[in-house]
């Protein structure tokens, strides 16, 4: 091509050698892929924990079969003990907060497609694109140590409160070895993630094909960028976190633990520091990175959407701008989470307005997705069922974060079920029903095949209804009464309510169960499914350019140029009823 | 429909003329110049955390002030120094993008220096806390103590990474100044800039009471 003599050169060479090409890739496709691949990882462990924890909490005598193999001091003869359940609870949030849901959406995705919808032949910095994700192995195996050191994995939950997360092995199970495990691996995926963050906002600024604007970027680069920016100021916060905390634990120094604090009888060698940092901190990461993982399910959401309704959105910058005032916003709420810490009620109440806040963008967004659903003649198949899904979860979920918002109502509910179904909910499902759209939307173009759409159907419809009946009760658990991160309530006042329980774990167990038609799918379809062209759904943006798998080098030898917004759908092209991005042909009518 | 697109653009595009002096940045360039700030904004996210979590610290009925060894305004004015002879060595480079021969020959002598001060801000460093230690002061004595350890160890490493950037850089000046591009100096000169403001940062955070 002539014009490719002003560019540089490739930014890596084509990789030789199975080590270069499937393990020390420098390709972002084959990085976004092993995100990926570790995620499901992640998904399925994280997934098979919370069988366990279910099973155990309405039978806790139970006999589990093969767990006394996992840990003999947990489950002695099968049957888990309470300290146990916590260990198992705490190894299902960090899974899944951080190795599902930060890798999923943003990581795997954002990898795999954030350079080619901006028509760049690799991230900015392959060799820390590789570096993230190695990092980010190398915390999830330091992580899953924590099931095979003797002391077994840690109970404090996922958010490693100070001043038990602190002190070392006097504070229970799991909490000399496990804790540190636990804080090592989190302080690798901080630095991965930052390196990750770094990449994707490099690439995004300066790597944009000619004619690729900013507001000419897919909605779902566009909230990679944003994700990347809220990761870049989170990670930075828990890193320091985690530093301290490992000094606390290892080095005798008092930065979380008070001073006199007595645990198991013994009065632990600290001094003066403060639990209530240690709050501050993770928190100040942690409602941010709730964002970071719904956020990308949002772009990707939009994305898809928008294709399979065959027209535009009622607008594409109203998104853009709802999620960046969503992303600046997060970093005002987190005092949300510490409304019982004993905080000045004052203080709560300067937490609880930019909680509420982030419901207005958070509704323009749903009302610019519902209200550009209405009229449209949309194409039913598993992507856009679970990018529908994803509204209706993000809406069951985010509805009850107003109860949950305001100061005097958590005074109630804090630490109840009611919690638990809301994060699950919004965070959670919502953010994998992105995970799941982007699957079945993008797997004809990373793999050359579609996914079989009976299957996905199936999946969509088991998941969605199954989600539903997993969490909308922990809603009403929680009203009830229904403390969090008990391992079991058959004792007590909450005993009338076992059958609930049981039809939640039941449920739970088929939803599970559905997953693995998923996974089936993936892997069946990945050598015996359907041959997909190159722009099988028809759509406008960059990645549909380019053959299916693309090349190592995504463009080839081309150098796109961008002529159009994303979404030229709905207009008379030469090719139908849209024109893509990098067509040179002039847009004749617009819209309906 | 790749190939038909591609050939429309050929005709589409002007060909670009090619400037015979300079060398002009690529998107390679500015990509690393932004990614360099990008991460020079992380660190500052990291030490403000840390500046945060002093500040709760200090509010606490245990925190005993630290009387700071004196070579510290030794080490201070030795970092500041190097990030001087560091401009000197980036002023005297010639060319555009990429850097010329004449310019990397004169900017390797001030390189020189800048490493040798960037090493004895390290060995500095290191003398401070056999100081501290020589005087019973560990990193667990008190919350002061653990918070001066903590900042300038790893204040320290990040300059340990800017010395490896700095060996880097001069091995490649050497190796191959006719083909290396301007950016990554300027780069490697940013960040360092960069590690002695945040070092006069910390140093004043350490040593004031608020």
């Amino acid at each position: 091509m002539a014009e490719s003599s002003v560019q540089p050169a490739h930014v890596h060479a084509p990789p030789e050698g199975f080590i270069r090409k499937h393990v020390f890739s420098l390709d972002h496709k084959v990085i976004g892929k092993q995100y990926y691949a570790l995620a499901i990882v992640a998904v399925f462990t994280g997934m098979f924990l919370s069988w366990l924890m279910r099973i155990h909490l309405v039978w806790p005598t139970a006999k589990i079969p093969g767990l006394e193999l996992l840990s003999k001091a947990g489950a002695p003869g099968g049957v888990m003990t309470p300290e146990y359940y916590l260990s198992l609870l705490t190894m299902h949030g960090t899974l899944m907060v951080f190795f599902v849901l930060t890798n999923a959406p943003f990581a795997a995705f954002g990898n795999y497609f954030l350079p080619i919808q901006i028509g760049a032949e690799d991230m900015a910095f392959p060799r820390f694109n590789m570096m993230s994700f190695w990092t980010t192995f190398v915390a999830w195996v330091v992580l899953m140590l924590a099931f095979v050191i003797p002391d077994g994995p840690p109970i404090s939950g996922w958010t490693m409160y100070a001043p038990l997360s602190a002190v070392g092995k006097d504070a229970g199970p799991g909490m000399q070895w496990g804790a540190s495990c636990w804080a090592v691996s989190i302080a690798f995926f901080c630095a991965a993630s930052l390196l990750g963050a770094l990449n994707f906002i490099a690439t995004t600024l300066d790597l944009r094909a000619k004619g690729m604007t900013l507001m000419r970027m897919p909605l779902c680069t566009w909230a990679w960028f944003i994700t990347s920016c809220i990761s870049l100021l989170a990670f930075a916060v828990l890193l320091p976190a985690c530093i301290l905390l490992i000094l606390d634990r290892h080095a005798g120094t008092s930065f979380f633990i008070p001073a006199g604090l007595v645990i198991s009888d013994r009065v632990q060698p600290h001094s003066g520091g403060s639990p209530l940092l240690w709050q501050h901190l993770f928190w100040f990461f942690g409602h941010p990175e709730v964002y970071i993982a719904i956020l990308p399910s949002m772009g990707i959401v939009s994305h898809i959407l928008v294709n399979s309704m065959r027209k535009p959105l009622l607008s594409a910058k109203v998104v853009i701008y709802s999620m960046m005032s969503i992303g600046f916003l997060s970093y005002m709420v987190w005092g949300h989470h510490m409304f019982l810490s004993g905080m000045n009620p004052m203080s709560a109440l300067a937490f609880s307005f930019p909680t509420l806040t982030i419901t207005i963008p958070a509704t323009i967004l749903t009302l610019v997705w519902v209200g550009s659903l209405y009229g449209a003649n949309i194409q039913i198949n598993s992507a856009s069922l679970f990018a529908i899904g994803f509204i209706s979860m993000f809406v069951s979920g985010g509805v009850s974060g107003f109860f949950l918002a305001q100061p005097s109502i958590d005074i109630y509910l804090h630490a109840t079920y009611f919690v638990v179904g809301h994060f699950h909910m919004v965070m959670g499902v919502a953010s994998l029903f992105g995970v799941f759209a982007g699957t079945y939307f993008w797997y004809p173009k990373m793999t050359g095949r579609y996914l079989s759409e009976g299957l996905g159907k199936l999946h969509f419809w088991i998941t969605f209804i199954g989600t539903y009946c997993i969490f909308m009760p922990f809603h009403y658990l929680g009203l009830i009464g229904n403390v969090r991160r008990y391992q079991s309530f058959v004792d007590d006042f909450m005993a009338p309510y076992l059958p609930l329980h049981k039809f939640i774990t039941i449920a739970a167990l088929i939803t599970g169960g559905a997953q693995l038609i998923f996974l089936f799918n993936l892997i069946y379809s990945h050598f015996k499914g359907k041959v997909a062209p190159d722009n099988p759904w028809n759509a406008t943006t960059l990645e549909w350019s380019i053959p299916s798998p693309p090349p190592w080098n995504n463009f080839g030898d081309r150098h796109p140029i961008v002529y159009h917004d994303p979404y030229q759908y709905g207009v008379k092209g030469s090719k139908g009823d849209f024109v893509m991005q990098d067509s040179p042909e002039q847009v004749i009518a617009s819209g309906d | 429909m790749a190939t038909t697109i591609a050939s429309t653009h050929a005709t589409v595009l002007p060909q670009p003329k090619k400037v015979a002096t300079a060398v002009a940045y690529t998107n390679a360039d500015r990509a690393s110049r932004s990614g360099i700030w990008v991460g020079i904004f992380a660190i500052t996210m990291s030490f403000a955390a840390f500046t945060s979590a002093l500040f709760v610290r200090q509010g606490t009925n245990d925190w005993t002030h630290l009387v700071l060894p004196s070579l510290l305004y030794v080490n201070t004015l030795v970092l500041l120094a190097s990030s001087a002879t560091f401009e000197l060595s980036r002023r005297s480079l010639t060319g555009g993008a990429l850097i010329e021969y004449a310019g990397a020959r004169k900017a390797l002598g001030w390189l020189a220096v800048t490493l040798v001060l960037g090493l004895a801000f390290c060995v500095g460093q290191y003398m401070v806390w056999q100081q501290l230690r020589a005087a019973g002061i560990y990193l667990a004595t008190n919350p002061n103590s653990s918070f001066f350890y903590v900042l300038t160890v790893i204040h320290a490493l990040h300059v340990l990474a800017g010395i490896i950037a700095l060996v880097y850089l001069m091995g490649r000046l050497v190796a191959s100044h006719s083909t290396f591009r301007r950016n990554y100096f300027e780069n490697t000169a940013i960040y360092w800039h960069f590690m002695g403001v945040l070092w006069v940062y910390l140093f004043l955070l350490c040593r004031t009471k608020l």
